[in-house]
């Protein structure tokens, strides 16, 4: 009772409410040292301080109070505030595609949540219709809670989880699958659900946003509606990362799921595909391809799912003058695959070799990415490579760390037969590693020389 | 029932009881019920932006960028969970909101791909100095709010702001003014253009800190408004920690009659408009309740209902420019009828407006129709003749007591813009809409956009609250500026003209008479004439090579104290100094030919010059030639005798 009363304080200022008889919604009179406030009393983030009270005043700002100079307080009414997105039946029409909605947490639609100062998820169908109603024009939507945590907390167990509920649904016939997801690991899930989910007759797409949806420039409406017109009505039938291309209001990507990453903590075009360009752009009215080969739509309703995980892989980020203890520490504690992640061609130094022996003798399976996110592993330049191989340890081409992570997991999940792991691994399921890297698959730009700040002021919007 | 426009418009503006401002008293607007409360906006002088490290007021011209991006702003849900109706209505109207964006002055926090940095500290100390110069109860915490604008001026969709005090006052010649709260937020875009669906935007003021005063309705009539607005600006200016120029100081004013609604006329630079703009705004609700009455006399809200017809091109002889370019743009041609509306479109609203103008406004902004978008039956010249009217009229259904209009538009604008019509007309039945004008320098106003509800207030979650401890306010407070109340009645003791004051204030000079009176020992009211009526001069007249610091000013007393001259070579000296503030003081007195001489020196010639003025002399009297030889010495004087002294020195000799 306590908790829902006082939402948030502690200390200090929960005492100060206690012994004034004040509420958090209550409206309440403030007498302090600094003068008098008068406002209703919000529920306090619970990260936040004991020393404040939070009172939204009449022209809807807050402002705190410090409970050290409150001379005196009184409640003068009492008004709870009722947040709810306004929820709309989720129109049907006949001949446009049926999409599912599956909801893992994030930010793709929310509303705040008092405890945390955050905010969470709204999802319904209804409350999507009342945000954003231009969805209807694009499929008919339903949607499933499969769990709800934050992107960090996405893990193993929620991989599996969403590969099972993805399996019932495109056995029941459904045209097209869309994912909401922080981005944070969006593209670790991605690649986990292009291992556990094969040979899907529809698009599976993930989405997220960069800003959340309680901002009027939010991403979340565009890329919603992207995203659900990508699995209602493209032809490419993989794991994808739809998001947005330019950081403008334009159009969105759809990322192949085993070579996307998140390249910018904040921006809204922060997804690319590395290594190689995306498979398409969407806007909310067609799919523009970019890529000819890829897995088209079937009829069927069959699909393979693979929901295997090994939860004892690791990663290891080298860093110049490491030492075996690094390594050794994934050693003692179990660990029975490691990928690391080397410098230049894929390299570590020599401190590293006694632990990397140690590794081969106990059947660690270990890998080699790199850190330079673009181009090769080739560990035949140089000795240290060939010293590497020489100590088990096994070059995984352009194949990107996360993915490598995700796929030695699954990978260990269904064999430890080292002959078997190192096929599987070398045998790209979905472009993780690629033959050839295009030309225009390298792409950083740099700012200031002359031909980028043309390209930028005419064309990058 | 035929009407003439023309004439309805002087007959409604003399029935409402409108007059000019120049003839209004307090009576006036006591009879109307005008009220009148001011946001006043303030940027400070500090060296960042508020929440990122780009610098502060580096400005760009319009062609001048880096890069662009598109936004479109969509409505969302208060804290409080609701939407904002007509937040809705304009976004269904889609506009393509262009951000231009210059490396100098612009990060990606501006352009929100980056989230914001800790507050800049400097801008929070000078809003709270100027709190606690408003006599604020300052909050234990600063809570950052974003603050919803769906125009695309902010392109986050949101302005940061945050409450530092509420509850204060400043005093007026005969009253005190309560002030509801100061804010600290961030500055918005500058817009470039806005036609159609394209509106464009720069975001070089972008961020910088700004402060909002806002008062309570407590002015009854528009001088009081200026006044106000003048207090606030020259309280904030006290602190020499503001920045100053165009667009620098700010006011939205709000405005209601007697039965009206507040109405805020945004953006307000120059406060000497503010009485105009109060008595016009005023005024215009005052004759909005006349309309309402006469419409809910006939027929109600409920029932009253407008229909229209597509037209052809073909039906008229077209000559009006503007209808020969939609018929070639293909634009949709409608008629629509007004009900009961004759005589309402043609109605009084300001001085040179009518009723129809309300409407033509809003179908610029909502519906982004370009003017002239509009054709009516009461246009004080007929653009539709006669005949043409009588052939849309059965095609409408009209009677003769309704009006009616045309527009036309792309066909994907026509269901907004006949929404936006119903809605106009439909509001006119309940007075005065709630809405946000734009001024315009001759003292009317247009419709800007709809009045946002309070629900449009959101807590920043990317911000942490700051906490104001105790002893950091108490040494704000030791150190704060004196009063502006204080420095009046300084003023008036330092027997200094009274027209004087405001420049001296507005440049908050008063710091820098004290210094010169009390260790230059110079006369208070030679001090305040000289700065108030030859500094302000010069300020008019000339241009300075590089910045001019007023304590300048003070160098050059010092040094004409130090050199013995006679204080009257200020005013010599000032021009070139202000045009050339490096420049050295010595040199100044090369430019302007002073040479030291002593009473002696320049009197020895005034016999020799009196004999001259004997034959060249048109009126011979004492006077005439006194006169004549001062003229001829006075080159000679300055900066070295006392003027009057030289006159009695000739007279008597
Ligand atoms: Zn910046």
């Amino acid at each position: 009772m306590n908790s829902d009363i006082f939402q948030g304080y502690k200390g200090k200022a929960l005492e100060i409410l206690k012994k004034y008889n004040t509420r958090v919604w209550g409206q309440a009179e403030i007498e302090t040292s600094r003068g008098t406030f008068k406002g209703t009393i919000l529920p306090r983030a619970e990260n936040d301080d004991d020393k404040h009270i939070v009172v939204k005043i009449i022209t809807g700002y807050n402002i705190g109070i410090d409970v050290d100079t409150i001379k005196k307080m009184k409640e003068t009414g009492y008004k709870k505030a009722k947040y709810a997105i306004p929820e709309q039946e989720f129109p049907t029409t006949p001949n446009l595609p049926n999409v599912k909605l599956f909801g893992t947490g994030g930010t793709i639609a929310s509303r705040l949540d008092y405890r945390t100062g955050a905010v969470i998820p709204a999802f319904s169908p209804g409350e999507l219709y009342g945000a954003v109603p231009e969805l209807a024009d694009i499929c008919n939507l339903t949607t499933e809670k499969v769990f709800a945590v934050f992107s960090e907390n996405m893990g193993p167990d929620q991989y599996i989880a969403l590969a099972k509920a993805i399996g019932k649904e495109i056995e029941n016939g459904i045209d097209g699958i869309v994912i909401g997801h922080g981005t944070d690991t969006l593209h670790h899930t991605a690649a986990a659900l292009t291992f556990m989910v094969q040979n899907s007759p529809v698009p599976i797409v993930l989405v997220g946003s960069q800003r959340s949806s309680d901002r009027p420039s939010s991403d979340a409406a565009l890329n919603l509606m992207h995203s659900m017109f990508a699995a209602g009505h493209s032809d490419i039938a993989e794991v994808m990362v739809c998001m947005f291309g330019p950081t403008s209001d334009d159009y969105g990507l759809l990322h192949k799921g085993t070579r996307v990453r998140k390249m910018h903590s904040s921006y809204r075009s922060t997804f690319r595909t590395i290594g190689d360009s995306p498979l398409a752009r969407v806007n909310r009215k067609q799919i523009i391809p970019i890529k000819q080969n890829y897995n088209h739509r079937r009829k069927d309703n069959k699909v393979d799912i693979l929901p295997y995980f090994n939860k004892k892989v690791g990663m290891l980020y080298f860093w110049p003058g490491m030492s075996s203890d690094a390594l050794d520490s994934f050693i003692d504690n179990g660990y029975e695959g490691v990928i690391i992640v080397g410098t230049g061609l894929g390299h570590v130094n020599k401190g590293l070799y006694p632990a990397l022996e140690r590794a081969k003798e106990k059947g660690i399976h270990i890998y080699m990415t790199l850190q330079t996110l673009w181009g090769y592993v080739h560990m035949f330049v140089y000795d240290t490579g060939r010293d590497l191989m020489a100590k088990g340890v096994i070059p995984l081409g352009n194949m990107l760390p996360e993915v490598a992570w995700v796929k030695l997991s699954w990978v260990l999940g269904q064999t430890k037969d080292p002959k078997k792991v190192k096929e599987m691994m070398l045998t790209p399921i979905n472009d993780e590693i690629t033959e050839r890297e295009p030309y225009n698959g390298y792409l950083v730009y740099q700012g200031g020389v002359p031909e980028v700040e043309e390209f930028i002021k005419k064309v990058r919007k | 029932m035929k009407i003439n426009p023309k004439k309805n418009y002087e007959k409604t503006k003399k029935e409402i009881g409108y007059i000019s401002r120049k003839k209004a008293s307090q009576k006036t607007y006591d009879k109307i019920g005008f009220m009148s409360g001011l946001e006043v906006h303030q940027q400070l002088l500090t060296k960042h932006k508020l929440f990122c490290h780009c610098p502060a007021g580096v400005f760009n011209k319009n062609n001048e960028y880096d890069a662009e991006l598109i936004r479109h702003m969509r409505p969302t849900l208060s804290e409080l969970g609701e939407y904002d109706g007509t937040a809705l209505m304009e976004f269904k109207t889609r506009k393509n909101i262009i951000y231009r964006i210059n490396n100098k002055n612009t990060c990606t926090y501006e352009i929100d791909d980056t989230p914001p940095f800790p507050i800049d500290k400097e801008a929070l100390q000078i809003a709270l100095e100027i709190s606690l110069l408003c006599k604020l109860n300052i909050v234990g915490e600063v809570h950052i709010t974003r603050k919803q604008y769906l125009d695309g001026s902010i392109p986050a969709g949101f302005q940061r702001t945050a409450i530092l005090g509420v509850e204060g006052e400043i005093p007026l010649k005969n009253k005190k003014i309560r002030l509801i709260q100061l804010s600290i937020e961030e500055d918005s875009c500058r817009e470039i253009s806005d036609i159609g669906h394209t509106r464009i935007y720069k975001t070089d003021r972008l961020g910088m800190p700004l402060i909002e005063t806002v008062t309570y309705p407590d002015m009854v009539n528009p001088d009081e408004v200026m006044e106000a607005a003048d207090y606030i600006r020259f309280l904030n200016r006290s602190t020499g920690k503001v920045r100053t120029g165009s667009g620098a100081g700010r006011e939205d004013v709000n405005v209601s009659c007697k039965g009206g609604t507040r109405v805020e006329i945004k953006g307000v630079s120059h406060n000497k408009w503010i009485p105009e703009l109060t008595h016009n705004e005023a005024f215009r609700q005052w004759a909005l309740l006349s309309i309402k009455e006469k419409l809910n006399k006939i027929t109600s809200e409920k029932k009253w209902k407008l229909n229209f017809e597509y037209l052809d091109y073909d039906m008229f002889k077209i000559t009006y420019p503007p209808l020969k370019t939609a018929r070639d743009k293909n634009y949709k041609l409608i008629a629509i009828n007004l009900p009961h509306f004759n005589g309402i479109l043609s109605h009084f609203t300001q001085p040179g407006k009518v009723f129809l103008d309300e409407i033509s406004d809003r179908l610029k902004v909502i519906a982004c129709l370009e003017k002239p978008n509009i054709l009516s039956t009461e246009d004080f010249k007929p653009i539709i003749n006669k005949k043409d009217l009588e052939i849309i009229k059965p095609i409408l259904n009209s009677n003769e007591n309704d009006a009616q209009l045309i527009i036309w538009g792309p066909k994907e604008d026509i269901p907004t813009a006949i929404e936006v019509i119903e809605e106009r007309c439909k509001m006119a039945f309940n007075g005065v809409p709630p809405e946000t004008r734009k001024s315009l320098a001759d003292g009317t106003t247009i419709f800007e956009r709809v009045l946002p509800g309070a629900d449009r207030m959101y807590p920043d979650t990317d911000s942490a609250p700051i906490p104001l401890e105790n002893n950091y306010i108490d040494n704000l407070n030791k150190n704060l500026p004196v009063e502006i109340i204080t420095r009046f009645n300084q003023l008036k003791k330092w027997n200094i003209p009274q027209d004087s004051y405001k420049y001296i204030l507005s440049k908050n000079l008063v710091p820098l008479i004290e210094k010169i009176v009390k260790n230059l020992k110079i006369d208070s009211r030679f001090i305040g004439t000289f700065l108030g009526h030859k500094l302000k001069f010069i300020e008019g007249h000339y241009v300075s090579q590089s910045k001019f610091d007023y304590n300048i000013i003070y160098k050059m007393f010092e040094f004409i104290v130090n050199e013995k001259l006679n204080i009257n070579i200020a005013e010599s000296m000032l021009p070139i100094i202000y045009e050339h503030p490096k420049m050295q003081f010595l040199s100044v007195l090369d430019i302007i030919n002073y040479r030291k001489r002593n009473i002696q020196q320049i009197t020895a010639p005034v016999n020799f010059l009196k004999e001259k003025y004997r034959e060249i002399g048109k009126k011979q009297t004492p006077e005439a030639e006194s006169n004549w030889i001062m003229g001829e010495l006075r080159k000679q004087a300055i900066g070295n005798i006392n003027l009057k002294e030289l006159k009695n020195k000739i007279q008597n000799s």
